[in-house]
């Protein structure tokens, strides 16, 4: 996974191809239900792009939910994305077009396979980013429109397949543990992860992201805080 | 008619809800990306990240029990395939078609 050159976004993207068909189709079987023409659901998946998002708000039509609610509940639902900007700034130098693009378009795995793109050549850095970027957006698309043109009928005999979503993000836990080589971060992330899970397994994602920031910024602490000045 | 006018703004608000998230870092702390504070989390947040969203992914397993014991061998067979050849494709796929084997034929179950 060292050498890249301009074909690689289609082979690191391929993990999240056989993620998002799946689970894009199971979020437009569900739409479909609503009733509502099966376009919509191509249309929620390329203007909102959230798979947890986008179940929310099946649920979220389904009671006819108010709009304040609407925006509040994605807001709160969708907060750990902010986390990954935090940690993007440095290495995103796109401009223009494309790097307003590759900000809407960052989702968990998105985020996921950026962070394996530790390329010193910043063009093609930036062209690998925004192609993996598009390509899982497509996927993303392609699925929720199967599922809702699709309904039920689709052959369950592939059931399984989005286990390639745990697998990849194992594989980035490895190469992310290559790369920073300190045990303790992530023994401190698996106990962070159980700490949330037995508080409150619904909340799971959130909580963790909130403890981990907190805790890495206190173990810095001190002097830096003083520098920043935002609070 | 009206139930499609409110399908289309509940579109745009979800949208919108959506991008805020993503957009905000970039916007506010733009000017201090190259602070040791931010510097310090753009290091340690990634594998952490990792972490979490790997737990996340098995959550359901863990809470129910259900098709834990075929994600675990997957998993270990992921991390062994990526350990030994450093394939990416490989590690998953296999990892991915051997859960897919042991939970529709039911051998764990």
């Amino acid at each position: 996974m060292t050498t890249y050159d301009s074909s690689s976004a289609l082979k690191l993207s391929l993990p999240v191809l056989f993620g998002y068909i799946p689970l894009g189709a199971a979020f437009g079987v569900m739409f479909a239900d609503l009733g509502y023409h099966w376009l919509y659901a191509t249309l929620m998946g390329l203007v909102i792009y959230a798979g947890a998002g986008q179940f929310l708000a099946v649920g979220l039509l389904a009671n006819h939910a108010g709009l304040v609610e609407v925006f509040v509940a994605t807001l709160l639902l969708n907060a750990r994305h902010m986390v990954y900007g935090l940690s993007l700034l440095s290495t995103l130098k796109l401009k223009g077009g494309r790097r307003w693009y590759l900000i809407f378009a960052l989702t968990d795995e998105t985020y996921s396979l950026l962070t394996m793109l530790q390329i010193k050549c910043e063009a093609l850095r930036s062209r690998l980013q925004f192609r993996v970027a598009a390509l899982n957006h497509a996927y993303w698309v392609t699925g929720c429109t199967l599922g809702a043109w699709l309904g039920g009928q689709i052959d369950y005999s592939t059931a399984g397949i989005e286990f390639t979503l745990p697998a990849l993000f194992m594989v980035l836990t490895i190469e992310q543990y290559r790369s920073v080589q300190r045990p303790q971060v992530f023994a401190l992330a698996v106990a962070i992860g159980v700490m949330a899970l037995l508080i409150s397994p619904d909340n799971m994602l959130m909580l963790s992201i909130a403890m981990a920031v907190s805790l890495l910024l206190m173990a810095r602490g001190g002097v830096e805080w003083n520098r920043l000045r935002i609070f | 008619m009206e139930s499609t006018a409110y399908l289309l703004t509940f579109i745009a608000v979800a949208a919108a809800a959506t991008f805020l998230t993503r957009l905000l870092p970039f916007v506010l702390l733009y000017r201090w990306a190259d602070h040791p504070l931010l510097k310090h989390l753009g290091r340690y947040l990634p594998p952490v990240l990792m972490v979490l969203l790997l737990m996340y992914a098995l959550k359901d397993a863990f809470v129910t029990g259900e098709a834990l014991l075929p994600s675990l061998t997957a998993l270990l067979l992921v991390t062994l395939l990526h350990l030994l050849w450093r394939n990416p494709l490989i590690s998953i796929l296999s990892g991915t078609g051997l859960y897919m084997f042991l939970t529709q034929s039911g051998v764990m179950a």
